[in-house]
Order: C-alpha cells, then sequence, then structure tokens
C-alpha cells in the first residue's frame, strides 16, 4: 500500500549496527553490520570496541539497506531509533546518526524504547499484535516479562532478572564449557546431541511467586558441577551439561511467561530477543502454550536479534498512531525505562 | 556554502559560512551533552544564517584528539549529514583549529583536556604550522617551557606556567581555515590516540575454593 509510511529505523544499543526499513508492516531492508567477532577475545562485548564500529559501519550500514529497499533517503516518510536502554556510548551513535540523517532530509524522528521494538517487530512477521499480549525479552542485556496492551503508548513491566540477563549466563556457562563467545548458538548446538535430563541444574526463583527470574546461581552452579567433576578427574560431558542448563533456563523462562499469561487473563504470548533464537525455547514454549491454549508469536531468529527492522517497525506503528516526533535534543538514555515507548 | 563543527573539546560549536564570510555560529560548552546539543546547534546556526540543509556544499568536522563519545558525535553527525546530502566531508585536527586562533609570534603548544589527568597536545612554530603531535601524554611529563594555549594548559597551569585562552576551537575559524585552504585536510575520521580499554580475560576463577 503507497499509503503506509516508509519508515527507517536505525539500531546501536550494543554490538550490531542496524539499518531496517520497512512499510508499514511490510519488511523492505534488514541490514545489520556486527562487531560481535572484535569481542570474542575478551568474553564479553566491550562498550568502546563496539562504539568506534558503530561509527565505521553506519553510513556503509545505511547504504546497503536503501540498496536492498530499492529506495532512495528522499522517499523516506520517518526515521526512527534506539534511544534506550542500551550502552550509553553505542547508543549515542546511532542517535547523532539518526539526527543527522533527519535533519538533513527534514523528516520526522522518533527515539524509541528498545525493548519495545523487540515487541514490535513481529507485526512484520505475524501482522497486528493482540492487544494485550504478554511479551519475554530475553538477550544478553535484558530478561523481561511484560504486559503490552499498545506498544505504541502502554507498555507494563511485570517482571525482570534481578542479576544477570539469559544471554548471559548462556555466555558465561559457555566459558565454563570452552565455547566460544557469544555462548548462546554454541550451547544451542553442542546440546543436541546431549541429555537434557543428565544433571538438574537450579531453576532460580521459579518458585517465589513473583515473575522476575535470576540466573546467576544457575551459572555458578554449573561451575561447581563442572569443577566437581574436573577435581575428580572424570571428563566433562560438555554436550549433557549445555543440554541440562539449557533446559533450566528454558523451563523458568517459559513457566514464568504461561504464568504470567495466567495472572493476567491474555491468551498471546510473544517472544523475542537473541535468546529467543534458541532452538530449545521455541520448543518448549510452543508445547507448553499449546497445552494452555496460549497463541504463541516469535517472529524468526533475524528479527529476534538487535536489528533496524524492529526499530522501523515500532516507528511505522508510531506514525500510525499519530503519536508527535522526538526533538532534535533527543538523549539516548542508557537506563530507558520500559514504560517510555517514546522519548 | 560550508557547515563545519567540532564536538572534540566540551564546547558544541557549530558555524555556517557562504563564500565570504561566516553567516552564523553558535557554541555552548557543556562536556556531558556533545549529543544532545549538536542536532538543535546546527538546526539553529542553519535557520539564523537562511540556510536550508539541501543548500549546503560541503562539512568539515573536527576530528579530535578529544574524549571518545562526544568526539565521534561530530564524526557520525559530518559523515551522514554529508551521506544524506550527497556532499563531500573533510576533516581538520582539532587542536589545528585552536591553533589558528592563537597570535603570539612565538613557538607555541596547544592542549585540551583528555581526562585521566593527560592533556592531548600538539605544538606549532611561529608561523602556526604544526611541529609535533597531536599526542596525549601526562602535562608533567611534558618538556615544554614555551607559550600553551588551550582548556587542557589552563588546567594544569603548574606545568604550563604562561597558559592562556582560547580555551577551546571555534567552528567559525574552523570555516575560514578548510574555505580559504589554510590547514591539513584529514579523512573525517577519529584521532582516538588512545586504544579502548579491554582486558583479555586470564584462566578462569574458579568459583569453588581448592
Amino acid at each position: 500500500m503507497a499509503d503506509e509510511p516508509l519508515v527507517l529505523g536505525i539500531e546501536t544499543s550494543c554490538d550490531e549496527t542496524g539499518v531496517g526499513i520497512v512499510r508499514g508492516t511490510t519488511l523492505l531492508a534488514n541490514e545489520i553490520a556486527s562487531s560481535v567477532d572484535e569481542h570474542a577475545r575478551f568474553g564479553g562485548v566491550v562498550p568502546e570496541v563496539a562504539s568506534r564500529a558503530h561509527l565505521e559501519a553506519m553510513v556503509p550500514t545505511m547504504r546497503r539497506a536503501l540498496e536492498k529497499a530499492g529506495i532512495s533517503l528522499s522517499d523516506v516518510d520517518a526515521l526512527a531509533v534506539t534511544a534506550g536502554p542500551g550502552l550509553a556510548g553505542a547508543l549515542l551513535v546511532g542517535v547523532a546518526a539518526a539526527k543527522a540523517y533527519a535533519l538533513a532530509l527534514d523528516k520526522p524522528l522518533y527515539g524509541v524504547n528498545h525493548l519495545s521494538a523487540h515487541v514490535a517487530v513481529d507485526v512484520l512477521e505475524h501482522g497486528a499484535l493482540p492487544q494485550p499480549c504478554v511479551a519475554l525479552l530475553v538477550s544478553g542485556g535484558h530478561s523481561s516479562l511484560l504486559l503490552v496492551p499498545d506498544v505504541t503508548n502502554d507498555v507494563k513491566p511485570l517482571g525482570s532478572t534481578v542479576d544477570d540477563a539469559a544471554g548471559e549466563a548462556f555466555d558465561k556457562v559457555a566459558r565454563v564449557l570452552g565455547l566460544p563467545f557469544p555462548g548462546g548458538p554454541h550451547i544451542d548446538r553442542v546440546a543436541r546431541e546431549g541429555d537434557a535430563a543428565f544433571a538438574t541444574f537450579p531453576r532460580g526463583k521459579a518458585d517465589d511467586g513473583t515473575l522476575d527470574f535470576s540466573f546467576s546461581g544457575l551459572k555458578t552452579a554449573v561451575a561447581r558441577w563442572i569443577e566437581a567433576r574436573e577435581r575428580a578427574g572424570e571428563p566433562v560431558p560438555v554436550a549433557d551439561v549445555a543440554a541440562s542448563f539449557q533446559e533450566a533456563v528454558a523451563d523458568v523462562l517459559t513457566a514464568k511467561a504461561i504464568t504470567a499469561c495466567r495472572e493476567h487473563g491474555v491468551d498471546n504470548l510473544l517472544i523475542g530477543g537473541g535468546v529467543a533464537a534458541n532452538s530449545r525455547l521455541r520448543v518448549l514454549a510452543q508445547e507448553r502454550c499449546d497445552k494452555a491454549g496460549i497463541t504463541l508469536r516469535v517472529p524468526r531468529p533475524g528479527l529476534c536479534t538487535d536489528n533496524g527492522a524492529m526499530v522501523a517497525a515500532l516507528g511505522a506503528q508510531l506514525v500510525d498512531a499519530g503519536r508527535r516526533p522526538s526533538a532534535l535534543d533527543l538523549p539516548a538514555d542508557s537506563s530507558l525505562p520500559i514504560t517510555e515507548v517514546l522519548v | 556554502m560550508l557547515l563545519a563543527f567540532d564536538t572534540a573539546t566540551p564546547a558544541v560549536t557549530v558555524a555556517v559560512r557562504d563564500d565570504h564570510r561566516v553567516r552564523a555560529e553558535r557554541a555552548v560548552v557543556d562536556a556531558r551533552r556533545h549529543g544532545e546539543l549538536l542536532g538543535p546547534g546546527i538546526g539553529q546556526v542553519l535557520a539564523e544564517a537562511g540556510v536550508s540543509p539541501s543548500d549546503l556544499t560541503k562539512i568539515a568536522v573536527g576530528v579530535g584528539p578529544g574524549p571518545f563519545t562526544g568526539l565521534r558525535v561530530g564524526l557520525v553527525t559530518a559523515r551522514a549529514m554529508a551521506d544524506a546530502l550527497g556532499i563531500p566531508v573533510v576533516g581538520v585536527c582539532t587542536l589545528d583549529v585552536l591553533a589558528a586562533d592563537v597570535v603570539c609570534g612565538a613557538p607555541f603548544l596547544v592542549a585540551t583536556d583528555a581526562r585521566r589527568r593527560e592533556v592531548y597536545w600538539a605544538t606549532y612554530d611561529e608561523k602556526g604550522l604544526r611541529t609535533d603531535g597531536p599526542h596525549v601524554g601526562r602535562p608533567a611529563e611534558l618538556v615544554w617551557s614555551g607559550l600553551a594555549f588551550g582548556a587542557g594548559a589552563l588546567q594544569y597551569h603548574d606545568v604550563f606556567k604562561s597558559a592562556h585562552g582560547p580555551h577551546f576551537p571555534s567552528a567559525a575559524t574552523l570555516c575560514a581555515l578548510v574555505a580559504e585552504g589554510r590547514v591539513t585536510i584529514l579523512e573525517p575520521q577519529p584521532l582516538y590516540l588512545r586504544r579502548p580499554d579491554a582486558v583479555e580475560p586470564g584462566a578462569r576463577k574458579a568459583v569453588t575454593p581448592a
């Protein structure tokens, strides 16, 4: 539909420089430059390394996205950018770039919440979002349960991790198992050959009656288990440990997500964020949703990890909803509250 | 129509110049809000000059050295605006811009604050041509007894006994230097001078006591 807004989204909250282009709910381009390889030897994302990479990748990624979408910048109706939460220096590169494009092109700019964008992206895959829905957002930086009556202006926090993010636990356990950074895809891969019932690792806060998570104790329990084996001179069954750890994470995430749906009388669950690419989480969530009569929506992995299309998708919904664009003094806010969809 | 700005010091400075003169300029000193100040600053300078972004033919940006986060705001803004408008972008060493406003007729040093009790510095001859630098280092380790200029010199006046203003570079000067071809033109690439702080992890520490 030609009257749907053509929106360009920029994402730089962590280590991916993303530029996405959507027309309404249709994805036209989703280009990403990642600095993940530069962080691998440090075992985690180094903020200054990420910020430097964003500066170098910004214009080339923009050019690739425009080419992929077959449009020129002057065709764009509005721009959107992740204003937070995320790494302060990394966010600032994207926000400054977005302002520069908006200023040069004289187009409106929407500074948006990264977590809301992870929810909003699913319109590109599965159409309009059910209102309300519960969203489980799990990545290297976040583990949150949200009640989303309206992704353009009403997002309520239900629970979040009290210590490590789920993706962080994957990275740390991968390191203990001698697997590369980032841990998620590697644990997922080796766990396929492993026995998920081999060891029972703790499900932090599983029965505490809250919708919060804790993954720090799980990570330590896995490390202790491995050290005990090593001290006893026994080999560490990497695949079995990976599968058992992954099972603990997927179990507690999906159990609390279902509880959140039940407590709020919501029958639609959406899962987003990098950890949503985990194959066991997807399978277990589907099983439990089927059993509970809940409709599950999980975008394809390329839209779950950080990307510019999710920012563009939220921007297009804000344009449609008639929300006012951000001012040019829009700040990057590393700890932007979940409740602030638009800055 | 040339747009110039520099964000490598606490000053966010913006100017626009036509073929003959600077039409508008603006500077705000706030070391923590470069990202919030630059966009509106450019908007205001263009409006005051009666210039629309599409009238611009070139962008000049200070490439530092300077504290990284603020420095990148200027560089990514310059690159993105130039990309959007299809015009060239050039870089100039921030210390050269500051040096161009120094009037002294003798060799001199220019220094800006590099935080961590260090300064970014360069030296110039009596004609204002750069003779050394840019470098980053501790003021006390610098062997320089002559005239010194810039906020970095003023901040360490115990070391730089004859420290003077100007404190910060001026975008109007940056405009003039570029328009008149009086400065070394660089790629719009940041002069970081320091590597990122990052340490490769050593052997993993056990969580259970030995």
